[in-house]
Parts: structure tokens; sequence; C-alpha cells
């Protein structure tokens, strides 16, 4: 009897355990922000403050956004300023809040064998590796940081295909790990990246350059097209984030020693 | 062989830590299949035997599209779901995309074919005279189906674990239907994708190594309950 009356129990805490509702803020974002951590540190005291919890749902930006439009989320923080534009302009987002900034680099093998490290232009550099051949990792998952990939190859003005560039529509960390694997070319955001430099051997060979710029913004769903969007927190959420306490968070996060995310609004 | 100590000794650590997060994540994966291995039991093994007692025209094609269903991707489960359940669909107003109960549903329709066709296997392989009997002595179906689920609480049983092995090594119906969301709907799997995706290889692998072990004690625990109704 002991055995069922234990199956009881556990049947009826698992009912309750999935019944359980609860009052939360539900946010698409990218994985560049959840993966490196920021998002750990940054989110308790506003839990705290507002007795709310925050859903994190990370996935690529081009995904969050869609998230967005659909209504399943409240609000997204995403890295994508022409997807954003568009995403607002369209009425599914209330208004783009910058938050913070890093920027891409392109990363490469040591000793960088497609000699793209003297360019300064980011589109020249990719330009140069296809003429190359040299293998290039592409997210190729329609994130932020491929939507910059394929602007830059449309500024390029090349068409990437053929044996040497790799779509392989993982997230960054894998992408990272693949190029490793094969000293190939990749295009990374620099908090990826230095989370992962320990782990890989691959170095930045162009960085600096202005199409490079990685701005991050954070914005409300549209409370008039999905009523259910938790207006009130999400509102809460964006004045966090860019108060100074929430901007200091940014700021003092630190993976290896290194600053990954610089905020926007306080200098 | 670094690799493989390395991830051995963090599933250690993990085991060990009594870390928080670790048991609300291994806790997440338990509750929700159970759930939902409760409740394809309920709805398929009453559905399995009277498949298998009735004749009907067609019969044969339903068994095989059962057969079939066992081998449904559980990507394919999730999109279906997410496009019932996001806020665009019909199902849109309940709100349960990215909740446990949505992971519930999809794990159901998951587990409910395998649950089905081996309850349906279990009774054609019992003893041929039970049917006889059973009808000789005047039962109905009702009567008949308790008949058969007490006779054949082997069989019964072997589908409900097989049920749960599905459920709980999915990663397809958690990953999409549940979002990963940290403390509410990460399960094993999700986390053992999320940390490769992140590079963790070890820390995923002892993840994968709690997974199977969770699996073992949560079936040691059918198995005793089984052994008890005898």
């Amino acid at each position: 009897m002991l055995y069922y009356r234990l199956f009881i129990a556990f049947i009826l805490l698992s009912v309750s355990a999935a019944g359980h509702a609860r009052d939360s803020l539900r946010m698409a974002t990218t994985t560049s922000t959840d993966n490196s951590g920021l998002l750990k540190v940054l989110h308790p005291p506003f839990e705290a403050q507002h007795d709310i919890r925050v859903d994190v749902i990370a996935v690529g930006t081009g995904k969050a956004l869609r998230l967005g439009e659909q209504g399943d989320v409240d609000i997204v923080f995403v890295h994508a300023p022409d997807a954003e534009q568009a995403f607002v302009e369209a009425g599914f987002g209330v208004k783009r809040y910058p938050v913070m900034h890093n920027d891409f680099v392109i990363v490469g093998p040591e000793g960088d064998p497609a000699g793209i490290g003297v360019l300064t232009s980011a589109s020249q550099a990719l330009k140069q590796l296809a003429e190359s051949q040299a293998v290039f990792i592409s997210r190729g998952d329609d994130s932020g940081t491929h939507k910059k990939e394929k602007s830059l190859w449309n500024e390029a003005g090349i068409e990437p295909g053929g044996d040497w560039y790799l779509a392989v529509g993982q997230g960054m960390g894998a992408v990272l790990k693949i190029a490793d694997d094969k000293g190939a070319y990749a295009l990374t955001d620099r908090g990826t990246y230095l989370a992962y430099q320990d782990k890989i051997q691959l170095k930045v060979v162009v960085e600096g350059a202005p199409a490079l710029f990685n701005p991050y913004h954070v914005i409300m769903v549209n409370p008039e097209k999905h009523p259910h969007v938790n207006r009130q927190a999400a509102e809460a959420y964006i004045d966090y984030i860019r108060s100074e306490a929430g901007q200091l968070i940014i700021r003092n996060f630190k993976v290896a020693g290194k600053q990954l995310f610089h905020p926007d609004v306080i200098p | 062989m670094d690799y493989f100590s390395q991830a051995i000794a963090e599933a250690l650590v993990l085991v060990l830590s009594l870390d928080a997060e670790v048991y609300t994540v291994v806790w997440t994966s338990i509750y929700i299949s159970i759930l939902a291995v409760c409740l394809a039991a309920v709805t398929s093994i009453p559905l399995g035997i009277v498949i298998s007692l009735k004749s009907f025209p067609g019969k044969p094609l339903l068994l095989q599209v059962l057969n079939t269903l066992m081998a449904l991707p559980t990507v394919v489960v999730g999109l279906l779901l997410y496009g019932l359940l996001t806020r665009q669909g019909p199902l849109g107003e309940l709100g349960m995309l990215y909740t446990p109960l949505a992971m519930i549903l999809g794990q159901w329709i998951l587990v409910s074919p395998i649950i089905c066709n081996l309850t349906v296997s279990a009774v054609s392989s019992a003893d041929p005279r039970l049917h006889t009997t059973c009808m000789t002595l005047g039962a109905g179906t009702w009567q008949q189906g308790l008949v058969f689920m007490s006779e054949l609480r082997l069989g019964l049983m072997a589908a409900v674990v097989a049920g749960f092995g599905r459920a709980i090594g999915e990663v397809g119906v958690a990953m999409m239907l549940g979002g990963n969301i940290e403390g509410f709907t990460r399960t094993m799997t999700t986390a053992i994708a999320l940390e490769t995706s992140k590079g963790e290889f070890e820390l995923a692998l002892a993840l994968g190594m709690l997974l199977l072990l969770v699996a073992f004690v949560v079936n040691g625990f059918l198995f005793r309950l089984q052994r008890k109704s005898r």
C-alpha cells in the first residue's frame, strides 16, 4: 500500500506543479544575451523589486521578433536594427529603447591564412575570404548575427555559396566551436567570443570597422495588437534596464575579467 | 579520456552539490513526463484493449497508422501544437504556449501511440482462452476490459515504461512548446541541448548521465509498484 500512497501523492504533487499559475513577464531575447550569463545577474533585482518572474525564451533575433509579432511574448530584447525598425513600423512593437552595445568581430585561425587582417572594412574582408575560398561558417539561422552577415555580403556584392561556405543553422557558441574545429572563419559578437575564448584557438582578425557596431534594443510588444501583453511589467522592465542600477549591472558584468556589453544610457 | 573523466566528475558534482537549479530541472522533467504518461495510459490502454478485442472494417489500416505514429518525430508534434497554441492560433486564447501544460499535451500525443500499440500486442499475445472464457461467462465489454487489465498487467506495465522512456528522453516538444524557460519549463533534455550549444560538453554529458539515473530510479519505482500489486 505504501507504494500506492506514494504514487498518488506524487501525482497530486505533479498536478499542483503543472497547474501552478503565476505572474510573469515573458521575454524573447537572443542567445548572445542569455548564453553570456548577463540576464542571470540583471534580472534578480528586478524580480525581487516587482515580485514578478521574468521568463526568458532565448532564440535567434528573427524568431524572437516573430514571437513578438504573434503576441507570444510581452517584450523583445534583440540586436538587429533594420528588422527592429520594421517590427515597430508594422505596429507590432511600441518603441525601441537602446540598452547597450558591443561589436561584431571576424574571427579566424591563428596566422590568418586568408590575409584579411590588414583590411579595415568588414565587407572588403568578406570579399577577400570569398576570393581565397577560405572556409567560412555561417549561423544560417536568421539571427541578428546572421542578418548582419547577410548585409555585409550584400555590401560586398557577393552571393556566398560553394564548398567553402557552410551555413550550419546553430547558435553562436556552436558556430565558434565548429569554426574552431575546421580552422575556419566566422562572424561573431564579441561577447560570445570572449565567453568562449579559453575553449577555442580562434583569433580576432577584423575588428573596429563601423559596420561591425552591434546595438541591443528592448521593445514592448504592442498591447493594442495583443491585449494580453503584460504592459505594466514590460514598462517597469524597460524603466529598470535603462535605470542607473540596471545600466551599472550591464557595465560591471564581466566574463573572464572582460566587459562584454557597454551601457547606452550611462557613459 | 579527459573528456569523459571530466564529464563523470561533473555528474558527481551535480548530484552531490544539491544545486537548486539542477533539482528544479530534474523535477520539471519528471513531473511533466509522469503526468503525460499517466494521461496517455488512461486514454490509450482502454483504447488498445477495445481495438484488439473488436473486429471492424479498416482495423488493419488503423493498426498500421498506429504503428506509423510511433515514429512521429517529436519536432513535428511540437510544430503542430505550436500552430494551435500560439496567440494567433485557434487555441491561442488559452495562453498555453511556453507552459508545462503545453509540454504535457505534446508528450501525451507522443506517448499515446506507443502505449496503445503495446497494449494491442499485449492483448493479442494473451492466452486466447481468456477471451473465450470471458465470453462464456457472459462478461460485458467493461468487465472484459477489467479482466484483461489485471491479467495483462505485466505487458501493460511494459507499455507504460516504454512510454515514459519516450517522454523523458525527448527534446523536440519540450523545446518548442516549453521554450526552455529557466525554473519553469527547462527540462533535463533542453538543458542538455542548451549546454551543448554553449560548448559546455562535459556539463551536458553529465546532465545526460543524470537523466539516465533518474529514469533508472523511476523505472525501479514502477516495477516495485507492479510487484506489490501481484
